[in-house]
C-alpha cells in the first residue's frame, strides 16, 4: 500500500481547523474537473461560484443577506448535533416559525408602532420552538428517531404553508395570488442606511457570538457536550439527557423560527409559496463545515452564501444550471466527511510498517 | 365502491407501494449489515434520473433500470467508500449523499425536462389479465413481480443462507466476527451497495413508470419513508410488505381524493398524510415492547479494524 | 499426531510494533504437544498481541511463527484454524441475539447444515461432560455458558493447539473448577493449551511450564509448580510487590452510609433488579461487595450514585440525611462520591481534556460555577493538582482522557473524587485492567481516605483486593446481598459458596476445595 493511515494519540486540533480549508479547496478541484467533463468551462464555473461574488464588494450585502439565515439556522442545529440530536428538519422549523411571525403581522396588518416586530420574532422564536418540539418529545417519550420525524415534519410544514397561502391567508386584493399581504414598514426588518442590508444581518451574527459563549464557557454548554460525547458519563456528571436533548432541539427550532421571521419581513417582505429554499438544509452543511463552532460557522455560512450568489452569477453569465450550486455544496460536505479522518489518524507515505507487505 | 374502482384502486396502491418496497428492502439489508444509510433519497433520485436518460435514449426500459441501479450503486459506494474505509460519521455521510443527489440529478435531469417515454406494459398478455381479479395477479410490469419476489429472497438469504447470517453476525457485533475472522468492511461494501442498487431501481420507477416523467426532487421524500418502512418492519422482509401497502393506500387515497372531486378535505392535507402517517406509524410501533430490542446491535456505528 | 516432533508451537523472535509502543519484542518460547503453557503478565504487557497474530488477526513485523516444526504464515483466523489452531477469546467473540447454534455455525469454515452441526455439538458435550443448549439465545445464558460455545467452537475443530485467553476472569469459582476439568482432558488426548492469564493462583494449579512477558519481552521462564505466586508476580511486574499499610488499626465511628431497603427493578431486558439490599459502612471503614460480575454490581453502583434515584428518600442515607430520590449532584453536594467501574464513556469522557473532565464531577464541590458560567482557571488548577497528587502519567491537563492509560486514568478518576474528600465514597472495580503499581497506589489511597473517616463501599471481583483492603464485606448474587463477613475471620471457602450462587452446576460442588484454592 502506498498510504498508510495511522492512528494518532491525540485528535490533532491544526487538522480539525484545517480540512474545512481543504474541503473548499477540493471542492473547487473536483467542480472544475467535474465541470469540464459535462461540457462546461469548468474554471470559469469555479471562478464565477467561488471567486467573483467574493472580491466584487458590491455583492457583499448580497453575502451578507445570503449568510444570516444560514448562520442562524445552523448555529442552532450545531447545538442539537453537539448533543448528538439529529435534527434535520430546520427548514420545517424555519418554515413555521416564519408563519407563526407572519400570522402575527396579518393580526397587525392595520396597526403601527416598534412593538409589532419584536412580537413577530417571538412568535417566530415560540412556532420554531414548538415545531421542534415535537419531534423532540416524540423522542423523548417515544423513542421515535428525531432524523425521520424532523424530516417528515418538514414535508407537512409546506403542505401547511401551500394550505395557508391558498386559503385563509390568501391576500384579499392580490388578485386570487396564493400569497399573503404586503408586510407594512412596522412589520419590516429595517434596512442599515441605504444598502439592502436589514437588521437581521448583523443580529445573525451577534447571536452567534452568544452562542459561542454560551457553548463554550457555561454550565449548559458543557451539559450539551457531555450528553453528545458519552450519555453516561453525563447521566454520572448529574446531567439529565432528556432535558438536553429538548433543549438542544428547542434552541435548534428557536433559532430556525427567527430566521424565518428575518427571512420573510427581510427580503421577501411578505409570505410565499416560494418561502422554502432549503435554507434548512444547506444549513447542515454550514454547521459542519464550521466544525458545530460557532465562528467557524459564521465563516462556512459567508462561504455558503458566496456558492448562492456565484451559482446565481454563473447561471447568467456561463449558462450553468441552476443546480450546480448545490452540487458544489454537497461536494464540499463528502469532502470534508473524507478529510475527517485525519484529526484522527495521520497520513503515512510508503509502506514503512513491514506489516503492511505481507 | 364499484368492482372496477375497487380493482383499479388495488392496482394503484400495489404500483405505489413497489419504488419504496424496493428502496426500503435494499435498506434493510444495509441496515441488517450494521450500516445505517440516509442516502436513499438521493440513491433513488440519482437511479429515476439516469434511468429516465437512458430509457428517453434508448427507448428500453429494461436497460434504464439497470442503468438505474447501477448508477444509484455507484452513489451508494461513495457512501460505503467515505463511512466505511474512511470512517466518516453514517448520519451526515448519509445526508450529504441526499444532498448530492438532488443537485445531482436536477443537474443531469435538466436536459430531460419534457421528454416523455413509453411506459413499461405488464408482463403477461392481456387475456390473461382480462378478468378484473386476474388482473390484480397478473396486470403487473416485472419490476412488481420483482420486487415480491425479492422480499422473499433476502427473506430466505438472511434466515437461511450462511452469507445471509454471516450478514447478520457483522451487524450484530463487528468486533466479534472480525476476532473470527470475517471481513466486516468488505460485507458492509456489499449490503452498502445492494441498498444502493435496490433504491436506484425503486427510484427508476417514480420517473419511468409511476409519474412517467423527469422532474426535480420527483420522489419527493419517499426515500425516507422508505428508512421509517425499515423500522416499522422490525427488519423483517415481509413485514416490509404490509407497511409498504399500507402507505400505498395512504398515497393512493390522495388521488382518489382529489379524483373524486371530494373538497371536504383539503388537498393540502392529504398531501401531508404520508409524512403525518410515518411520524404515527413510527411512535406507534415504539409503544411495542422492546421495540428497539431488534436493530442490529452494531447500527450506525463505525467500525476500524486494527491490524 | 506427529509426535516425533518436539514442540507443537514454536516463536522465534517474534516482534509487533504501534505506533509509540514495541508491544512485543523479539518474544520466543516453545509449547510442547499436550501442553498447558501458561503466557503471564501485567495487563499492557502484549500478551493479547502475541496471541492475535498466532491466531491470524494480526500480522507480527518481524519473527518466525513455528507449528509443529514448519515455519507458517496465518494470514487470517480462517488459516489458524485450518491449521488446527483454535482460540478461546476473553472478550467472547459471540453474537448476543443469536442462537447458541448459529454462534458455533458462525465459527466453523464448513457449511454443514443445521441439523448435522446439532448432532456433532451434542457428541462433543458429551464427550467432554459439558451442559449447553443450541437452541438458546446467547443473550439468556449466564457468563459460563458464554464461554462455553466459544469452548465447544474451538473442540469442534479438533484443534491441537487452544489458545485460552484470560478464560476465567469472569467465572464463578466453580465454573473455573469445570474449565480446568476440561482442559486437562483435552490436554491428556495430545491437544496443547496456550494459557494466558495474571491469576497465579490458577498457573500453578494448571499449567506445566509458563512464560513470562514485561513490556513486550520475555523475561522469564519458569516451572510454575515449583515457584511460589509470589516469585511469579515479582517477576510479572519487574519489582518487588508492595504490600498495602492499612496502618495502625483505623479507628471505626458510628453508622456514616445506612442502605436501607433498596429495591430497584433491572433496565431493559438483561438487567439485574436488585432485591432489598441493606446494609452499613461505619466512619472510617472499607466495606467490600464481592461477586461474580452481571449480578448486579452495575445497578448497585448506579442506584447508590444516585444515576439511578431510589422511590423512597431513606433507601440511602449519609450520616441520617435521606438522599434516596436525590440525584448525583445533590448527592454529591451532601458528599458522597462515586467511582463507576467503566472508565471510558462513564467515569470519564474519552475525547474532553483533564480539565473537563475534572468540570464533569467536581464543579459543585470546588467550586467552579458561577451563576452558570465555568471559571475555566479553577478547573485547570484542581485538574493539575489531581495529576500532581497521584502521579498521573500525561503531557498536562489539556490531553485528552482517551489518551492516557487504563491506569492512569484510574488514578486521574480516582484522584478527582477523592480529592473531593467525600463523606462516602463508592467505587466499582478500582483496579480493573490496572497495572500492580497503580493498583497498589489507588488501594494506598483508599485506606487513606478511610483513615480520615471517610466511609468507603468498594464493588469487586478481584477476591484478593477486598480481603487486602476491607474491614467487612458482602457478597452480591442475582441483586440479592448475602449476608456481612468480619474480613478478618472469613474464609475463601465460604466466600466462594456465597458468590456461586445458582451459576454453580450442582454436580460441580465435589470440586469446591480445588475451586477454593483456585480463587
Amino acid at each position: 500500500m502506498l498510504l498508510e493511515l495511522e492512528a494518532r494519540k491525540e485528535p490533532s486540533r491544526s487538522m480539525l481547523y484545517l480540512t474545512p480549508v481543504i474541503a473548499v479547496l477540493l471542492t473547487m478541484v473536483f467542480g472544475a474537473v467535474i465541470f469540464t467533463l459535462l461540457g462546461y468551462n469548468g474554471l470559469a464555473a469555479v471562478r464565477e461560484i467561488f471567486i467573483t461574488p467574493a472580491i466584487d464588494i458590491g455583492r457583499w450585502p448580497d453575502l451578507g443577506i445570503k449568510a444570516a439565515p444560514l448562520i442562524l439556522i445552523a448555529t442552532g442545529l450545531s447545538i442539537g448535533f453537539r448533543a448528538n440530536v439529529w435534527n434535520i428538519g430546520a427548514e420545517g422549523q424555519y418554515i413555521f416559525g416564519a408563519l407563526a411571525g407572519t400570522g402575527v403581522a396579518l393580526l397587525t396588518w392595520d396597526m403601527e408602532g416598534v412593538w409589532i416586530l419584536p412580537l413577530m420574532c417571538l412568535a417566530g422564536i415560540v412556532g420554531g420552538m414548538l415545531y421542534a418540539a415535537i419531534p423532540a418529545l416524540l423522542k423523548i417519550k417515544l423513542e421515535v428517531n428525531e432524523i425521520l420525524s424532523s424530516l417528515m415534519m418538514t414535508y407537512v410544514a409546506v403542505q401547511l404553508l401551500y394550505y395557508l397561502m391558498r386559503g385563509p391567508w390568501m391576500d384579499p386584493e392580490g388578485f386570487n395570488f396564493p400569497q399573503t399581504r404586503l408586510f407594512s414598514d412596522s412589520q419590516l426588518m429595517p434596512e442599515i442606511g441605504d444598502t439592502f442590508v436589514h437588521i437581521g444581518v448583523p443580529l445573525a451574527f451577534i447571536i452567534a457570538l452568544i452562542a459561542w459563549f454560551t457553548m463554550s464557557k457555561t454550565v449548559f454548554g458543557f451539559q450539551v457536550r457531555v450528553v453528545g460525547a458519552a450519555p453516561h458519563a453525563a447521566r454520572y456528571g448529574g446531567f439529565n439527557k432528556n432535558r438536553t436533548v429538548l433543549l438542544s432541539m428547542l434552541a435548534g427550532g428557536g433559532l430556525a423560527g427567527l430566521a424565518g421571521v428575518f427571512e420573510a419581513a427581510g427580503p421577501f417582505g411578505q409570505m410565499v409559496p416560494q418561502f422554502p429554499t432549503g435554507y434548512g438544509f444547506t444549513a447542515i452543511i454550514v454547521a459542519f463545515l464550521g466544525r458545530l463552532h460557532p465562528i467557524g460557522i459564521m465563516l462556512a455560512g459567508v462561504i455558503l452564501a458566496i456558492s448562492y450568489v456565484g451559482g446565481e452569477i454563473a447561471q447568467t453569465t456561463l449558462g450553468l444550471p441552476n443546480a450546480a450550486a448545490g452540487l458544489f455544496q454537497a461536494m464540499m460536505l463528502f469532502f470534508l466527511l473524507a478529510t475527517d479522518i485525519l484529526v484522527k489518524y495521520r497520513l503515512r507515505f510508503g509502506s514503512a510498517a513491514p506489516g503492511g507487505a505481507k | 365502491m364499484n368492482d372496477y374502482l375497487l380493482i383499479s384502486f388495488i392496482m394503484t396502491v400495489i404500483g405505489a407501494s413497489t419504488p419504496i418496497l424496493l428502496a426500503a428492502l435494499g435498506e434493510l439489508v444495509v441496515e441488517k449489515s450494521g450500516v445505517l444509510n440516509l442516502g436513499v433519497e438521493g440513491m433513488m433520485l440519482v437511479g429515476a434520473v439516469t434511468g429516465f436518460a437512458v430509457t428517453s435514449i434508448t427507448g428500453m426500459p429494461l436497460v434504464g433500470i439497470i442503468v438505474a441501479a447501477i448508477t444509484a450503486t455507484l452513489a451508494a459506494l461513495i457512501f460505503a467508500y467515505l463511512t466505511l474505509t474512511l470512517t466518516a460519521n453514517q448520519v451526515a455521510t448519509g445526508l450529504a449523499l441526499t444532498i448530492f443527489g438532488i443537485g445531482l440529478s436536477s443537474l443531469l435531469g435538466e436536459g430531460f425536462v419534457g421528454f416523455t417515454i413509453d411506459v413499461m406494459g405488464p408482463v403477461f398478455p392481456a387475456g390473461l389479465a382480462e378478468h378484473p381479479v386476474l388482473r390484480v395477479v397478473f396486470g403487473h410490469n416485472v419490476v412488481v413481480y420483482f420486487s415480491i419476489a425479492m422480499i422473499g429472497a433476502v427473506a430466505w438469504f438472511l434466515k437461511k443462507s450462511r452469507a445471509g447470517l454471516i450478514l447478520r453476525a457483522v451487524g450484530e457485533s463487528d468486533s466479534s466476527a472480525h476476532s473470527i475472522g470475517y471481513s466486516v468492511i468488505g460485507v458492509r461494501y456489499a449490503a452498502v451497495a445492494f441498498g444502493g442498487a435496490m433504491a436506484g431501481i425503486g427510484g427508476s420507477y417514480y420517473s419511468l413508470v409511476l409519474t412517467p416523467m423527469w422532474a426535480e426532487q420527483l420522489t419527493a421524500g419517499r426515500g425516507w419513508i422508505a428508512l421509517a418502512l425499515v423500522v416499522f418492519s422490525a427488519w423483517r422482509p415481509w413485514r416490509l410488505l404490509l407497511g409498504a401497502y399500507f402507505f400505498g393506500v395512504v398515497m393512493t387515497l390522495e388521488l382518489y381524493t382529489k379524483a373524486a372531486g371530494i373538497t371536504l378535505i383539503a388537498p393540502e392535507l392529504l398531501a401531508a398524510m404520508p409524512y403525518i402517517a410515518t411520524i404515527a406509524v413510527l411512535a406507534l410501533i415504539s409503544l411495542r415492547k422492546s421495540a428497539g430490542a431488534q436493530a442490529p446491535a452494531c447500527l450506525g456505528q463505525p467500525f476500524k479494524p486494527s491490524t | 499426531m506427529n509426535t516425533d516432533v518436539a514442540c507443537r508451537l514454536e516463536l522465534r523472535s517474534v516482534t509487533k510494533a504501534f505506533p509509540g509502543v514495541l508491544a512485543n519484542d523479539q518474544v520466543s518460547f516453545k509449547v510442547g504437544p499436550g501442553k498447558i503453557h501458561a503466557l503471564l503478565g501485567e495487563n499492557g504487557a502484549g500478551k493479547s498481541t502475541l496471541v492475535k497474530m498466532i491466531y491470524g488477526i494480526m500480522q507480527p513485523d518481524a519473527g518466525e511463527i513455528l507449528l509443529d516444526g514448519n515455519v507458517v504464515h496465518v494470514p487470517n483466523p480462517k488459516a489458524a484454524r485450518a491449521m488446527g489452531v483454535g482460540m478461546v477469546f476473553q472478550h467472547f467473540s459471540l453474537f448476543e441475539a443469536m442462537t447458541v447454534l448459529e454462534n458455533i455455525a458462525l465459527g466453523l469454515d464448513e457449511n454443514i447444515s443445521h441439523a448435522e452441526l446439532e448432532k456433532r455439538i451434542r457428541e462433543v458435550l458429551t464427550q467432554y461432560g459439558l451442559a449447553l443448549e443450541p437452541h438458546r439465545i446467547v443473550s439468556t445464558l449466564s457468563v459460563g455458558e458464554r464461554q462455553r460455545i466459544e469452548i465447544v467452537r474451538a473442540l469442534l475443530l479438533n484443534p491441537n493447539l487452544l489458545i485460552m485467553d484470560e478464560p476465567t476472569s469472569v467465572l464463578t469459582p466453580q465454573e473455573v473448577a469445570q474449565l480446568f476439568e476440561t482442559l486437562r482432558h483435552l490436554a491428556a488426548n495430545g491437544c496443547s493449551i496456550l494459557y494466558i492469564s495474571h491469576k497465579l493462583h490458577e498457573i500453578q494449579a494448571l499449567c506445566d511450564g509458563a512464560s513470562i512477558l514485561r513490556g513486550g519481552k520475555i523475561v522469564g521462564a519458569c516451572d510454575p509448580k515449583q515457584e511460589s505466586a509470589r516469585s511469579m508476580a515479582e517477576m510479572m511486574i519487574g519489582g518487588e510487590l508492595m504490600d498495602v499499610e492499612k496502618g495502625p488499626s483505623r479507628q471505626l465511628g458510628g453508622d456514616r452510609f445506612v442502605v436501607n431497603s433498596l429495591t430497584v427493578p433491572g433496565e431493559g431486558d438483561f438487567g439485574v433488579a436488585l432485591d432489598d439490599i441493606n446494609f452499613s459502612v461505619r466512619e472510617g471503614e472499607i466495606f467490600g461487595i464481592a461477586g461474580v460480575a452481571g449480578n448486579g454490581q452495575n445497578e448497585l453502583l448506579l442506584a447508590l450514585s444516585g444515576e439511578v434515584k431510589s422511590e423512597d428518600s431513606y433507601t440511602v442515607q449519609l450520616d441520617g440525611k435521606p438522599l434516596g430520590k436525590l440525584g448525583t449532584t445533590l448527592r454529591r453536594y451532601f458528599g458522597l462520591c462515586a467511582v463507576p467501574e467503566e472508565r471510558n464513556g462513564h467515569g470519564a469522557v474519552p475525547n474532553f481534556s483533564l480539565t473537563d473532565n475534572a468540570i464533569l464531577t467536581a464543579r459543585n464541590r470546588k467550586g467552579m460555577v458561577n451563576w452558570g458560567v465555568i471559571n475555566a482557571r479553577k478547573a485547570e488548577t484542581y485538574a493539575d493538582e489531581i495529576i500532581q497528587q497521584f502521579s498521573v502519567k500525561t503531557t498536562g491537563s489539556t490531553s485528552t482522557a482517551g489518551s492516557l492509560s487504563g491506569g492512569n486514568l484510574q488514578k486521574f478518576i480516582m484522584g478527582r473524587e477523592i480529592m473531593q474528600t467525600p463523606e462516602v465514597l463508592i467505587v466499582s472495580q478500582p483496579t480493573w485492567g490496572v497495572d500492580a503499581g497503580a493498583a497498589a497506589a489507588i488501594h494506598q489511597e483508599l485506606v487513606n481516605l478511610a483513615g480520615r473517616g471517610s466511609a468507603i463501599v468498594v464493588i469487586s471481583q478481584d477476591l484478593d483486593e477486598l480481603l487486602a483492603i476491607c474491614d467487612r464485606m458482602a457478597v452480591i448474587n442475582e441483586g440479592k446481598m448475602s449476608k456481612t463477613l468480619n474480613v478478618a475471620e472469613a474464609t475463601i471457602d465460604e466466600i466462594g459458596l456465597l458468590m456461586g450462587g445458582v451459576h454453580g452446576d450442582p454436580n460441580s460442588t465435589t470440586e469446591m476445595t480445588e475451586a477454593a484454592h483456585v480463587a
